[in-house]
């Protein structure tokens, strides 16, 4: 089953950035409710955009979401201070976003990721920046599942993130990723691929149409979860239609639910 | 008499074979290749980069301009001299210290080659000492700086800083991009300009540096 992960709860969104300013928890606690009922399975939360106020609002956001939902939360965070903080103010095994190859992240992740029972998000980003071939992405995508088996965690705790890169500066970047994301998933069947996805629809018109046709490939090529706006309900009938499609949905019971609760039009 | 306009019109419409074409019968014609260039090819460009900010064009189409420009540059080429362009900024781009991201950086420095400023590329994950230094070697009067995290945001006030305390400050500008950089933002940290993208971010560096 695919996984969608709620992007929404990102004080880099003016109304998210002002309602934690007003300490308005009332428009929190509806957002969070509406990704719930869209088919979210994971709610990111993203207090960064608060220069100097991240630990505050992470808090306010941690306590303000807690008691209202039973999903698990995505912890979005660079600082691992913070990521403490926040590991220890949840109830069900958080997942983490996230750790890269940069070194001053890696290092300051890993021994913060020791021992804890979570999700990971892993970024195939290094000090060189961002992957320039598919070999650089499944290169870079094992490294990290390598160093994150070895810590403990398991194959079904890691979601790659292989980056998304605009196909409006350089038409292989498509395939690019879709042939690295068959390649890590042939080679660790258990390890999960998650990601944005609008990346790829950078400088061009017409954006959610490229966004949801490349998850359609993304998802054939082995790509099992997705950071999104779950209250976009053309992606998510993309999402169920295609895991109709591949395979995943027998009788095709989740997409007439869909179809039939109107979530699902053509 | 060459048609310059119809030279900035065929590069609008991405007609390479058009553009060639026109440049090399300027030529011929005996127009001088400053002009040639400067009325012809940057000013093109200078439209495509208006329409890039109206979302009339977008960045496949603006890279054909710029590819199809730079055809036309390599024939003038020989026939130019060093002071043929007519905008006179020195520029240095690059992003940030922390920061990886290029592309739309790129983008821009881009752009600002084919409005005829000098552009020194400095890559990414740039410290502050680093843009210093490099203002002075290269003489600039434009810093331009991205940055696309919200945690590598602060960096930008920190070269503006490293950048006031070495005496340079007057004489450069300072322009700040990137998709969470704001107006209010590049106000409070001293900045003189923002651009929200590529097209625009040339035609600024042009008024207040070229």
């Amino acid at each position: 089953m695919f996984e969608v992960i709620g992007e929404r709860i990102n004080t880099s969104r003016k109304k998210v950035q002002a309602a934690v300013e007003e300490k308005n928890a009332e428009y929190i606690i509806d957002d969070v409710k509406k990704q719930q009922e869209a088919g979210a399975n994971f709610i990111d939360v993203n207090a960064g955009a608060r220069i100097g106020h991240e630990k505050e609002d992470m808090e306010w956001l941690l306590n303000t979401i807690g008691p209202i939902t039973s999903m698990p939360l995505c912890l979005d965070s660079p600082d691992p201070a913070i990521l403490e903080m926040a590991y220890e103010m949840v109830e069900q095994a958080p997942m983490i976003n996230s750790i890269s190859l940069e070194k001053d992240r890696f290092d300051t992740m890993m021994p913060f990721l020791k021992g804890k029972d979570c999700k990971i998000i892993a970024l195939c980003m290094d000090d060189k920046g961002m992957p320039v071939s598919s070999d650089d992405i499944i290169e870079r995508a094992q490294k990290l599942i390598n160093e994150l088996e070895a810590v403990g965690m398991k194959q079904d705790d890691i979601y790659i993130d292989p980056l998304v890169q605009p196909i409006s500066t350089d038409s292989t970047k498509g395939i690019m990723v879709l042939d690295a994301v068959r390649q890590i998933k042939k080679q660790n069947p258990q390890v999960h691929i998650t990601g944005g996805l609008s990346n790829i629809s950078y400088g061009l018109p017409e954006r959610k149409i490229i966004n949801r046709t490349f998850l359609t490939l993304m998802m054939d090529a082995g790509m099992d979860s997705a950071i999104i706006d779950p209250l976009d309900s053309k992606i998510m009938a993309a999402i169920k239609t295609t895991d109709m499609l591949l395979g995943s949905d027998n009788f095709c019971m989740e997409y007439l639910k869909g179809v039939r609760s109107n979530m699902i039009k053509s | 008499m060459t048609d310059f306009n119809k030279i900035q019109e065929t590069l609008v419409n991405l007609d390479a074979e058009g553009v060639i074409q026109l440049v090399n019968d300027a030529v011929k014609e005996g127009t001088p290749a400053s002009d040639i260039l400067n009325k012809g090819l940057i000013a093109g460009m200078d439209i495509v980069g208006e329409k890039m900010e109206n979302e009339d064009m977008f960045i496949p189409e603006v890279l054909m301009a710029a590819q199809t420009m730079s055809q036309g540059v390599e024939i003038l080429k020989p026939l130019l001299g060093e002071d043929d362009t007519s905008a006179k900024g020195s520029v240095i781009i690059g992003t940030v210290k922390g920061d990886l991201h290029d592309i739309g950086k790129n983008l821009v420095a881009m752009m600002m080659e084919s409005a005829g400023l000098t552009v020194h590329n400095l890559g990414v994950d740039i410290a502050p000492e680093e843009f210093v230094k490099q203002i002075k070697e290269k003489n600039a009067n434009l810093l331009c700086m991205s940055a696309l995290l919200t945690t590598t945001m602060p960096m930008m006030k920190q070269t503006i800083d490293a950048v006031v305390e070495s005496g340079l400050r007057d004489q450069i500008k300072i322009m700040v991009g990137g998709a969470p950089v704001t107006q209010g933002f590049a106000d409070d940290i001293g900045a003189d300009a923002m651009a929200p993208d590529a097209g625009s971010a040339a035609k600024k560096a042009k008024a207040i540096a070229g």
